[in-house]
């Protein structure tokens, strides 16, 4: 049919015959290899005892692949592949470059670590119910979205994890599920919404989605077209996804009604996904809009801090303190967002990694600790060190990383940050985050002490008796640990990635060199 | 013909909001449901409203006409719609199963999640 007449157009410039090269291939595994076991495993549904032996090596290999991805571009620099044999920008770019690849290989760890603890935590019913396609299904939303090189496209891989999230969220559909479920699946709904309300706006002005043409194109519309409106409605939009105050109340009312796996999972990653997002579109793409909206963003980023932490501290149920950490958490990466400078740029990426891997350990730590006959509330939690001296110990060590003392990971990204403030003379940032560390190590110290060192209220030392714990948890939670503990000894190749990373943002011809290299070595 | 889609998107958005400040989740369920219409409308018009040849190839040609329109909007609106309304089916499920379990579609009284009488932690050792 084609080839008849003269064509209108130059085709050349849309399209290309080229072979995609083997490593390129890299770019899309993962998230293709989520999809793929994720139908696997849903056909599996009612195998519950395959499910995690498919479920688990899976995964290994997912964290296998998105490591491998991560050495590729530490070697090669930014990788593109672009769907359908289209150029870039008519077809859709995957393009992942040193942040992307990080925070990818990061929560493949994570989710691994989630598929070795499910397997003890999630029951026959919760199997049933899917947990395990779930989990592989959010995978590929999140990873979608930490590779994807285009606007659009990152919506719709939100969309992916966000509908994923809902199906894990009520998984079991028990009443304070159902509660905590409502209110997470409308707030979330009006955020992405409001992202692809942004989108519209975003395409109707540049006629573009591909977020390296974009970065080309802002410098050229700039003081004519009205990019703040846009950068702000983005700012709302992945700062509720990112659960920064004032939009951070969908968090603290469902994160602790899950099966404790789930809250893991959503605690290390979901907010960490907004908080890519936010780096993307505000460091990358706007970086000058970021920097008019900076006060602002240093504001909330301060008050997220002070209030989360402070929530922490009034909450009797663990689960729900861990939800405020979680908010706290969320301020201390917004900082690094509102500075922009490499270095305060490169402490939120660090900081960002090191909250995916400690949140989900706590939350593990505290789910075993439930199971070893303590409990979630605090006025009746007691004895766990005298149950299981290694659990008390590990999660000793996660309190000492969350708050950010040494050697543990959550100190450096810390010091970063602060210095960063200090740098430019935003001393009451510096101070937030400080104080946010005393009132940090202040909750999770009483937590400690009154869940793992106190017998528990009613009984005597004599009556309480050891237990163990079982292996899949073991090996979860000592995993985990062990990276924050290798993070906080020996800081220096995160700190260079991260640094690299956020090198990477400010200074974006890399990235966009990858995506156009023809037009950009002319 | 810009215009008048700019002032419906905006009633649209109106509404939506109108109902999401509402208590009962019923109406809120139909002001998402709004709102997924009002976004799909806001990237309708934002990728230009004009009568133009349909973006279809011709089998005499191997590339669009000059006067095409853009199919690119079309498709990220149908992209939305089959999102919003997937999202809209799981919520209406989920109220309907929440009304269900809790008895009450009233948000302020769903406070199974978050009871009002949770005890402070304890102060002393």
């Amino acid at each position: 049919m084609a080839g008849k007449s003269e064509p209108l157009a130059d085709l050349s410039v849309a399209y290309t015959m080229d072979k995609v090269p083997a490593a390129d291939w890299l770019v899309a595994a993962p998230v293709v290899w989520c999809i793929l076991l994720g139908a696997i495993l849903l056909m599996l549904r009612k195998r519950t005892d395959i499910q995690p032996l498919v479920a688990i090596p899976a995964l290994g290999i997912l964290v296998l692949m998105t490591f491998a991805l991560l050495a590729h571009v530490i070697q090669n620099g930014t990788v593109t592949m672009t769907m359908g044999r289209w150029l870039p920008p008519f077809g859709i770019s995957f393009t992942v470059d040193l942040l992307g690849a990080f925070f990818a290989a990061t929560s493949a760890l994570v989710a691994l670590g989630a598929g070795i603890y499910g397997r003890s935590d999630v029951d026959d019913t919760g199997r049933r119910y899917g947990f395990y396609p779930f989990l592989l299904l959010i995978m590929a939303g999140i990873l979608g979205a930490f590779m994807t090189g285009d606007i659009f496209n990152l919506y719709v891989w939100f969309e992916v994890l966000l509908i994923s999230s809902f199906g894990l969220l009520v998984l079991g559909s028990e009443r304070k599920q159902l509660d905590g479920a409502v209110k997470y699946a409308f707030l979330n709904l009006v955020a992405t919404t409001l992202f692809l309300v942004a989108t519209g706006y975003l395409y109707g002005l540049f006629g573009t989605l591909n977020m390296a043409d974009i970065t080309v194109k802002a410098s050229e519309l700039r003081g004519t077209a009205p990019l703040m409106t846009l950068v702000t409605l983005y700012l709302l939009a992945f700062a509720m996804k990112a659960a920064a105050f004032p939009v951070n109340f969908w968090l603290p009312a469902s994160y602790h009604t899950p099966r404790l796996v789930v809250s893991a999972l959503f605690a290390g990653l979901l907010t960490k996904v907004g908080i890519y997002a936010l780096l993307r579109i505000l460091g990358m793409l706007f970086p000058f809009e970021r920097e008019e909206l900076s006060f602002l963003i240093a504001i909330a980023a301060a008050l997220t801090m002070i209030l989360g932490v402070v929530g922490a501290l009034a909450q009797n149920d663990i689960r729900r303190s861990l939800g405020f950490l979680v908010i706290s958490g969320i301020g201390v990466m917004m900082a690094g967002l509102a500075l922009g400078s490499p270095a305060g740029l490169s402490g939120a990426i660090f900081y960002a990694a090191h909250s995916m891997v400690v949140m989900t350990a706590l939350y593990f730590a505290t789910g075993i600790g439930a199971r070893l006959g303590g409990s979630f509330e605090l006025t009746s939690a007691g004895g766990l060190y005298a149950r299981n001296a290694f659990l008390a110990a590990m999660t000793l060590i996660l309190f000492l990383s969350v708050a950010g003392l040494p050697p543990f990971s959550g100190l450096w990204p810390k010091i970063m940050l602060v210095k960063a403030s200090l740098d430019i003379g935003a001393w009451w940032l510096a101070g937030a985050i400080l104080v946010t560390g005393l009132l940090t190590t202040i909750t999770v110290g009483r937590i400690w002490v009154l869940a793992y060192w106190r017998p528990a209220p009613g009984e005597g030392p004599a009556t309480m008796v050891p237990a163990s714990l079982s292996a899949g948890a073991t090996i979860a939670l000592a995993g985990l640990v062990a990276v924050t503990i290798a993070a906080g000894v020996w800081p220096e190749p995160v700190m260079a990635l991260a640094q690299d990373a956020a090198r990477g943002l400010i200074d974006p011809s890399a990235y966009v060199l990858s995506v156009f290299p023809v037009e950009a070595s002319q | 013909m810009e215009p008048i889609f700019a002032i419906l998107v905006g009633a649209f958005f109106t509404v939506a909001i109108y109902l999401f400040l509402s208590k009962h989740i019923i109406r809120v369920l139909m002001g998402a449901a709004i709102l997924g219409n009002a976004v799909n409308l806001l990237i309708f018009t934002a990728g230009r409203v004009t009568r133009e040849v349909p973006p279809i190839i011709g089998g005499d040609s191997d590339a669009l006409s000059d006067f095409a329109a853009n199919p690119l909007p079309q498709a990220l609106v149908l992209t939305a719609i089959v999102i919003s309304f997937s999202f809209f089916a799981f919520l209406l499920v989920l109220g309907y199963r929440a009304f269900q379990e809790l008895h009450t579609d009233n948000s302020d009284e769903m406070r199974v999640a978050e009871p009002m009488a949770e005890p402070s932690p304890p102060t002393g050792y």
